[in-house]
């Protein structure tokens, strides 16, 4: 009898594990802090470009989309724990990730870009920012650039959970400059009313060097789990689909006038 | 005032998650020092130990801490028993995470409570039962528990005031509590000062409204017991 | 365990018990200090003074420290008259752009309205014998209050002063949430670039536990010195039992 209940578990287990490959629900997380790619609504609902892009991926899966919010922090490490199956929240594809996990092809793309008082002499160098403070979100290709090539150097990089926490602090004065993506600062800053006296200072920082462009990373993708290659393939197709039909630019548009995708 | 209108409806649910969350908590704490009361005065030696160790550890380290700890760390240790036992993936949420957590440090701090409230019941009360012919589970159920409940009261009390503000910590791992909602609607709308004044608000008044329950309970336990006076 | 994650990372963890350390004993100085005063107006006959005194520590009381600490960092610098100040390098309100000085003065406000209800307490619950006597001896309220209540009831308030310290050493691991680099701020940061939870977390809260019980030491020997009048008499006859 018991050897039968076991038996039972057992294939009921591995039911259970069949039914959760087949993608029918996509558990999919993102930040809801880093507007207007993901941001938590007055409502209390996740919402942004990321989350429409999402969405649209779920549709054209005929899959079901169920929104997880992550803090920044413990994106790659929740999603390597299962919390949840994608992680969509314009994260950079880098290689130091990629370690981790994996990535789809990307959804855009975005150069890193340092944000000042507009008239500032500041700019994106080393030899500029000596005796600054420069703000940027802890764990992201901005922090891992400015820790990799300002830190220590007389730079004062000063990392915060949420990347509108350094806006808050870069508007107070309390920072010199932010350094950032630029369709963030873009969308999520520059483009409202307390970003109008700021603006990009310098060229926008593709990465001049290999070293450079390994940190800055190749576009902005979702990241699955390694052993996820059916759900990278699918989302990669998914991707295609929306980017042939018009869906993407009509999402894209919603937020940027400009072509955020990149050559 | 219009921003605050806009977001008044969703930082309300997120004090009703709070106070949920406090309650859970709550629960589970008096579970947990009413065990570790039971355990430290117990005649077990090991069973003392273990109460003392549980303690001590949960004393000295930070709610915040332990609760990174039991949200990133706590879901990989999950998952590698599950796998084990062919279980389906099981979650630790934020709001898991949190409950855990400040329900197993509260436990700690209501552990103490519990040992002393026990051991402030007059022994003769506790002879008096037997004499009587009561059974020992009637002299706890009867005699030994109601009076503690009384000497417990104000420390449990003032535990429960500790424990209600240390759920804005859990804001801190993501949960969607009115702190963590507030915060982002400061930080949306640039009023970060208004949202952060609406939280505090909100925490005067679970705190106004639990000083009155806790002034009734007092009252109710402590019936025909003669107040000291000066 | 991958032991080289807390090796590789030790000199952040050091520095940031430094931090967490300096905060803490900066903070419960200034705290005890200006409780002292506060006391001895929260125990004022005068209504007024006494529910001033009241309202602060009510409402440091009963709201977590970290909206306080938040209030005070992010709330503060949202208003465009401080923001003048800082463009003016006024040396005064330039403190309230350091994150340091914004969480000693949330940590010291905090811990003051704790320390200042404790001590009033303990104030309250001095022998009314001694004050009459006080009295009858002609002393003024202030020598009263100097050679009398506040030795009294300084002394007593230390278990629960004791208290108060260790719960701010566990508080003040909120000081992460606004950029400072404390032992919490150590452990997130290694935790961001190893994804090693254990690792991170584990390590951070062996230092608290340290710290804590390193405190808890120091307490009992202050007890032991102040307190002694205190502690119940030990008979010279019967030896004590161990247990």
């Amino acid at each position: 009898m018991s050897k039968l209940a076991f038996f039972a578990a057992a294939l009921l287990a591995v039911s259970v594990n069949v039914q959760a490959k087949d993608w029918s629900t996509i558990r999919m997380a993102t930040e809801g802090a880093y507007p207007p790619f993901n941001e938590v609504g007055s409502d209390g609902a996740l919402r942004g470009l990321d989350v429409d892009i999402g969405n649209a991926l779920c549709a054209e899966l005929k899959a079901k989309c169920v929104w997880v919010k992550q803090e920044w922090d413990g994106m790659i490490p929740a999603l390597i724990s299962r919390k949840f199956d994608t992680i969509i929240a314009s994260m950079s594809v880098t290689e130091e990730r990629k370690k981790k996990v994996d990535f789809t092809d990307k959804y855009y793309s975005s150069p890193l870009a340092l944000i000042a008082k507009s008239g500032s002499p500041l700019r994106p160098a080393l030899e500029s920012l000596k005796g600054k403070r420069v703000g940027v979100q802890r764990g992201t290709v901005s922090d891992n650039y400015a820790t990799k090539f300002w830190d220590g150097k007389g730079v004062t990089v000063v990392r915060y959970a949420k990347q509108d926490e350094a806006y808050l602090d870069l508007g107070s004065g309390r920072m010199d400059a932010a350094f950032v993506d630029f369709w963030e600062a873009h969308g999520g800053f520059l483009s409202k009313p307390d970003g109008k006296s700021y603006s990009v200072l310098g060229d926008k920082v593709f990465g001049k060097t290999a070293e450079e462009r390994a940190v800055i990373g190749d576009g902005i993708g979702i990241a699955v789990r390694k052993k996820d290659q059916d759900l990278k393939a699918a989302l990669n197709k998914a991707l295609a689909a929306i980017r042939a039909n018009g869906t993407y630019e009509k999402i894209t548009k919603r937020y940027f006038v400009d072509d955020i995708y990149g050559q | 005032m219009h921003a605050v209108v806009d977001y008044l409806p969703s930082i309300l649910s997120g004090a009703l998650l709070t106070l949920e969350l406090a309650l859970l908590s709550l629960f589970m704490a008096l579970v947990l020092g009413l065990t570790g009361a039971a355990a430290k005065l117990s005649k077990i030696a090991p069973a003392r130990w273990t109460a003392t160790l549980y303690t001590t550890v949960m004393r000295g380290v930070p709610d915040l801490v332990m609760m990174l700890l039991v949200f990133y760390g706590g879901q990989i240790l999950v998952n590698e028993v599950g796998d084990r036992l062919g279980w389906d993936y099981v979650e630790i949420d934020p709001f898991v995470a949190g409950f855990v957590t400040i329900g197993v440090i509260f436990g700690a701090y209501f552990t103490e409570t519990f040992r002393g409230a026990f051991q402030s019941v007059p022994a003769g009360q506790l002879e008096a039962g037997a004499a009587y012919g009561l059974s020992r589970w009637q002299v706890f159920a009867r005699i030994l528990f109601p009076q503690m409940l009384r000497f417990a009261l104000p420390g449990v009390g003032n535990n429960w005031l500790v424990l209600l503000k240390s759920t804005a910590i859990v804001s801190m791992i993501g949960l969607s509590d009115m702190t963590w909602l507030a915060d982002q609607a400061g930080r949306s709308t640039r009023e970060p000062f208004l949202f952060y004044m609406v939280v505090c608000v909100l925490y005067l008044l679970m705190t106004a409204v639990s000083g009155v329950v806790l002034d009734w309970l007092t009252r109710r336990y402590n019936v025909g017991v003669r107040a000291s006076v000066l | 365990m991958d032991t080289s994650v807390i090796t590789d990372n030790l000199a952040q963890y050091v520095s940031g018990a430094w931090l967490t350390l300096h905060l803490v004993f900066i903070s419960c100085l200034c705290g005890l200090a200006l409780a002292i005063p506060l006391a001895v107006l929260r125990v004022s006959r005068n209504h007024l003074v006494s529910g001033t005194v009241g309202v602060y520590t009510y409402f440091f009381r009963g709201t977590p420290m970290l909206v306080q600490l938040l209030l005070i960092y992010y709330g503060f610098a949202q208003f465009q008259w401080l923001q003048d100040q800082w463009q003016a390098e006024h040396p005064l309100w330039l403190l309230f752009r350091e994150p340091y000085f914004c969480a000693l003065l949330a940590f010291a406000l905090n811990t003051c309205a704790y320390t200042t209800e404790i001590i009033a307490g303990s104030m309250r619950n001095v022998p009314h014998g001694e004050i009459e006597a006080a009295r009858a001896m002609g002393m003024s309220y202030p020598t009263l209050l100097r050679r009398i209540v506040l030795p009294s009831a300084l002394r007593r308030a230390i278990p629960a002063y004791s208290n108060e310290i260790i719960l701010m050493l566990q508080g003040s691991s909120i000081a992460s949430a606004v950029t400072l680099v404390d032992i919490t701020g150590a452990a997130r940061n290694v935790y961001s670039v190893h994804f090693a939870p254990f690792e991170a977390f584990v390590f951070a809260g062996l230092i608290y536990l340290v710290l804590t019980f390193a405190l808890v030491g120091a307490f009992r020997l202050a007890e032991r010195h102040w307190l002694a009048h205190l502690q119940p008499r030990k008979s010279a006859a019967a030896p004590v039992p161990s247990a």
